[in-house]
């Protein structure tokens, strides 16, 4: 038996699964909902290479790339936040940050 | 041979990813992510899509881990109090977990069985990083530029968040320097003889 596509999609579920589930149980360290997100970003990453890998189309790795540097970004922007916020508040409880309205 | 590699990868991929959402010290967290990118860099190689994999190890390992662990650092936050009460979430999660397995094993069962795949990493060239190179500054350099875009964006958005003048505290101003003139500064007094100003 050889290495099939169903290997890395099976792979990719799981580890998108994987970010689903941090995203809930670790709700309120914001820090560890950026790495599930980041998790969540890899198995998207994971589907494309293989999709383009098995199909011999390159244009998946492109895309990919692209996601890679979206999430980046994100990364970059989400801990800034997270850092203003810090100064505001002195502490990162998901929870407390619906008292910023008003 | 590749088909151990890959369940050896994917054991250790499942298991960090587990880790990360599971460890009571986001530094460990971090440390598990980092393992979890370089796993999943291995199984690109595996398929030969080894700019990619090249390209997770640097842009993840070396700038977004190293940027959370920078801020996980800073941050003089109690963990441990923020890991109180996580465990009520556990039912919640897992059934949700389960839900989100169970309708992408739906999907992929509604859809079949594998075709016979190609496996091409590098399809009209005879290395991965030529046939990337070939269709990213010509086919799809629109695209690379919005992605240079979203960075700068991404780049200007930190800056400006972070960024905080403090009072009391003296910077150099390099625009009022230059722009400052002696009529701003100085002061013709005509003074009598024998009397102060």
């Amino acid at each position: 038996m050889d290495l099939t596509i169903n290997h890395f999609l099976t792979i990719s579920a799981i580890l998108f699964t994987i970010g689903v589930v941090g995203i809930f149980v670790n709700r309120k360290n914001i820090i560890v909902i950026l790495m599930a997100i980041e998790l969540i970003l890899l198995s998207v990453n994971i589907n494309l290479v293989a999709f383009s890998v098995f199909t011999g189309t390159i244009s998946g790795q492109i895309f990919a790339m692209l996601v890679l540097t979206v999430a980046a970004a994100e990364a970059a922007v989400g801990l800034a936040i997270l850092v203003v916020y810090f100064r505001n508040r002195g502490d990162i409880s998901v929870e407390s940050v619906d008292l910023m309205k008003g | 041979m590749e088909l151990i590699a890959f369940y050896i990868f994917a054991a250790i991929v499942t298991v960090s990813a587990l880790a990360v959402i599971m460890a009571k010290n986001p530094v460990h967290s971090v440390l598990w992510l980092i393992l979890t990118f370089f796993t999943a860099a291995g199984l690109f190689v595996l398929i030969g899509a080894e700019f990619l994999a090249m390209l997770l190890v640097v842009v993840y390992v070396g700038a977004v881990a190293v940027l959370f662990l920078f801020v996980v650092m800073m941050l003089d936050v109690d963990f441990v109090e923020l890991k109180q009460g996580t465990l009520r979430y556990w039912p919640f999660a897992v059934l949700i977990g389960l839900a989100f397995i169970a309708e992408i094993a739906l999907a992929s069962f509604a859809r079949g069985g594998s075709s016979t795949a190609t496996f091409d990493a590098s399809p009209g060239a005879d290395t991965n990083t030529e046939a990337i190179g070939q269709v990213m500054y010509t086919d799809y350099f629109l695209l690379f530029q919005l992605a240079g875009l979203v960075l700068l964006v991404a780049m200007i958005g930190a800056i400006v968040l972070t960024l905080r003048e403090r009072p009391g505290v003296k910077r150099q101003n390099i625009a009022r320097q230059t722009s400052r003139r002696r009529e701003d500064s100085t002061e013709k007094v005509a003074v009598e003889p024998g009397r102060g100003i």
